[in-house]
């Protein structure tokens, strides 16, 4: 008999398994779910992108392509982050073409952390920093953000947590699962904290075309911080192509030539025929993008009233595609409300604590749904919290 | 198009309350900016999208290219004006391309189209020819599946 217990990877063995798979498959084997669970846009990939995927295929043959991915998609990814962040980034040195934004993390993190250092985490976040984290031997350290601070990482918050051993600082704004941002005068503080120290930061920008009334800044764009910026962003969301599976990173050229090595021993190189489509994806689309920032804009705006109206009080987030709200007037935790608001009403929301223990007293509301499919919702949980006592004005 | 217009165009039925919280203005800026519109004349109606089959309807609807010889100092507008007095017809459109004018007719029965196209709109003067085309079956109107409503292919996968 094989003892896997001791065949498999102590470090995976004692990665924590995700505690909403549970809550996950729950709602999945349920009739008629209102889901406003998935991370993902509900919109199609623009045409222009699909057709030219189909062009490929019909004219190309699909071999690898160079390593760090093609070189006129490096070009194109080069010119857009110039217009959105306005950093230069060198399309041969400092661009690496990855699979999904989730890739371009996960080179980041192994690329830069040795075993022993400390990699600051704000939370609530996306769940894979961590997990990533300890595969290279390092120690996540989490930095709750507060609600009072719009979910905003503060530079007190920052500075309590630095030690002699932090190595990297992950900062994933607009974030999920708050829909938070910060703004260039947010980010001067912390980069005022870290502009003396050999600290360096994966910024996770993979919801940065969607924000609200501000345009994005990275922290890139501060001075002395692209030198030791990573800028995680990807297709994904802003062109609505999660399935594509594509993403970059834009790095300083020595840390870009590091990371291109993990990824060509481990990928080789990202999905030529995404590849193909991406570049449509950014010489065409950007009315697309803006068509899709709208809608999203009007349906966030719906949410935020209509759930500050009834009693889930949550701040007008800025970005992604998430709103945030309390729960903590019903008395319950994240997890039960979740639990009996799927139960009793087939509504599926996340607990705020699958995004970190921070997210306790919240839940994770997608508006990536028609106006039509989150009206219902509302009407659901409006019934919801009247029969368990939410508090109404 | 203004954000309202394109609210109302794809739910007439939203509230004002509704419409107020997704635009980020208040109930009163909005009843006062429909009420502008209606007046104006910018919106002219608000109706309903039906499923005529579920509906138990048993009206039939044709379409109908139209090719007319224009009159002088008002081109196709006399004609176009004269077709639309028709209870019978639905819409009526100026056309670029092969043919002048583009009608929708409704009516109770195959028949009942038929003789309309024959009597009234062939013996018009200035129709030079028609085409009738029945519709057999409408998938989507105005932007809304009529049989079926899109299906959600995603799933809550972990993470994300």
């Amino acid at each position: 008999m094989l003892n896997y217990e001791t065949i498999l990877s102590r470090v995976v063995q004692e990665m924590k398994p995700s505690g909403i798979r549970r809550f996950f498959d729950l709602a999945a084997a349920m009739d008629d779910v209102i889901s406003l669970g998935v991370g993902e846009p509900d919109f199609s990939t623009p045409w222009s992108i699909r057709k030219e995927a189909i062009d490929v295929l019909e004219r190309r043959k699909i071999v690898y392509t160079a390593n760090a991915g093609l070189a006129q998609l490096r070009e194109e990814v080069a010119n857009y982050q110039e217009k959105k962040i306005h950093v230069k980034y060198d399309p041969e040195h400092e661009i690496v073409i990855t699979v999904g934004g989730s890739e371009a993390i996960d080179i980041s993190i192994r690329g830069l952390v040795n075993p022993g250092d400390e990699v600051l985490i704000v939370e609530p976040s996306f769940v894979c920093y961590a997990p990533i984290v300890q595969m290279a031997g390092g120690v996540p350290v989490p930095i709750a953000t507060k609600q009072e601070n719009h979910f905003k990482l503060t530079a007190q918050e920052l500075k309590e947590k630095i030690t002699e051993k932090t190595k990297l600082l992950v900062l994933p704004f607009p974030n999920n699962p708050t829909g938070a941002i910060m703004t260039r005068e947010d980010l001067e503080q912390i980069a005022e904290v870290l502009r003396d120290t050999q600290i360096m930061i994966l910024s996770d920008e993979i919801y940065s075309a969607m924000t609200y009334g501000k345009k994005h800044c990275s922290i890139a764009e501060l001075d002395g911080m692209k030198e030791r910026t990573v800028v995680v962003d990807g297709f994904s969301k802003a062109f609505a192509m999660t399935g594509w599976r594509l993403g970059y990173l834009c790095a300083p050229a020595p840390v870009a030539k590091q990371l291109v090595k993990i990824h060509q021993y481990i990928i080789m190189s990202s999905p030529t025929v995404s590849q193909y489509a991406a570049i449509t994806a950014l010489k065409e689309c950007e009315h697309d993008v803006e068509r899709m920032v709208k809608e999203y804009n009007i349906r966030r705006r719906y949410l935020v009233e209509a759930f500050n109206r009834i009693g889930m009080t949550c701040f007008s987030p800025e970005g992604a595609f998430y709103v945030f709200p309390s729960i903590q007037n019903t008395g319950m935790s994240s997890e039960d409300f979740c639990e009996k608001l799927l139960a009793e009403e087939r509504v599926a929301v996340v607990p705020g604590n699958a995004f970190g223990e921070s997210g306790e007293g919240f839940v994770r509301v997608s508006y990536a749904y028609s106006l039509r499919h989150l009206m219902e919702a509302v009407t659901r949980i409006t019934r919801f919290l009247e029969k368990h006592g939410g508090k109404h004005e | 198009m203004n954000d309202l217009l394109h609210l109302l165009k794809t739910n007439a039925r939203l509230t004002n309350a509704q419409l107020a919280d997704m635009l980020g203005k208040t109930e009163q800026e909005i009843a006062d900016e429909i009420h502008t519109l209606e007046t104006k004349g910018v919106i002219r109606g608000y109706t309903a999208i039906i499923n005529e089959e579920l509906a138990k309807s048993t009206e039939v609807e044709a379409l109908i290219e139209l090719r007319v010889t224009p009159k002088r100092d008002c081109g196709f507008d006399d004609i176009a004006k004269t077709i639309m007095m028709y209870d019978e017809v639905e819409t009526v459109s100026l056309m670029s391309g092969m043919y002048d004018l583009a009608l929708t007719v409704k009516g109770e029965s195959l028949k009942e189209v038929a003789m309309f196209v024959s009597q009234r709109l062939s013996a018009m003067e200035g129709v030079l020819a028609t085409a009738t085309h029945f519709v057999l079956k409408r998938y989507k109107e105005k932007g809304i599946l009529i049989e079926e409503d899109e299906k959600d292919e995603r799933s809550m996968i972990f993470p994300c």
